[in-house]
């Protein structure tokens, strides 16, 4: 439970210094900052999953990896906050073009995790 | 009326630091608390998943409303509820990894479901957080 904490404690505050970077030096309407959490922290899980399956990493670290780091890593709330605001905004190819990088990369990128260490 | 962009490119605060961080464990505990009261999933529909993300979208929608719009709250609620709790409490790798896993287990009919409707879901949440938000909570008096 600690290290879910503490993983999670890294993986927010990892999430916002991104958002933060992008927002400062690359100032876009696209919310790419989200889109490289999410595939970074899905590829990252996907790994970790595959890790822990075959016992090659203990199962506390792994959930505080998984669970914790990923998982606070990696947001939806915003995705779809964000989605709503480009809708509302009529940039509907931005929109569409979020949705299907993120929903469609992170299944990938977490199927590159596992396979790389499956 | 649109959604306002959120503004990140202030400069860093060690109080929202701290915020984001605390909130970040908050959100990853409760997840990991409802997961484990929902016990594994790895043979069906990942309802633990799939309720923390239509919820904490449908929570952030009406949070930034109040927040954002309303200028309402306390200076830390967004980063400590928003980026910190509901943020971490959502996941979208968790989302990805199930997904992927169903593929594998050659059940490709509810991973399709699974993906579709958590974000369906989600976006049709985060509409009613952001309308319910607009309707109920007035304007700050200057």
């Amino acid at each position: 439970m600690l290290l879910v904490a503490l993983g999670a404690a890294l993986g927010a505050l990892a999430r916002h210094l991104t958002q933060h970077v992008v927002a400062t030096r690359r100032p876009s309407t696209f919310p790419w900052a989200v889109l490289a959490v999410n595939l970074v922290g899905s590829l990252l899980l996907g790994a970790v999953f595959a890790a822990a399956q075959d016992g090659g990493l203990p199962e506390g670290l792994a959930t505080g990896i998984g669970v914790g780091f990923c998982g606070a890593l990696t947001t939806y709330s915003t995705f779809s906050y964000d989605t709503l605001r480009l809708v509302e905004e009529r940039a509907y190819a931005l929109a569409a073009t979020s949705v299907v990088l993120n929903v469609v990369g992170s299944v990938l990128a977490a199927a590159a995790g596992w396979a790389l260490l499956a | 009326m649109q959604v306002p962009t959120a503004r990140r490119d202030g400069p860093l605060q060690a109080d929202v630091l701290l915020a984001v961080a605390l909130g970040g464990a908050v959100g990853a505990l409760l997840r990991y608390a409802l997961g484990r009261l929902t016990g594994p999933s790895e043979q069906g529909w990942p309802w633990a998943t799939f309720a923390e993300n239509l919820s904490g979208s449908l929570l952030l929608g009406a949070l930034l409303v109040v927040v954002v719009e309303r200028g309402r709250g306390h200076r830390l609620a967004r980063a400590f509820l928003g980026v910190g709790v509901l943020g971490s409490f959502t996941t979208m790798s968790a989302y990805g990894l199930e997904t992927q896993q169903l593929l594998l287990a050659d059940r490709p009919a509810l991973a399709a479901a699974y993906a579709g409707c958590t974000l369906v879901g989600a976006l049709l949440a985060v509409l009613l957080g952001v309308r319910a938000a607009r309707g109920l909570v007035p304007q700050k008096e200057p």
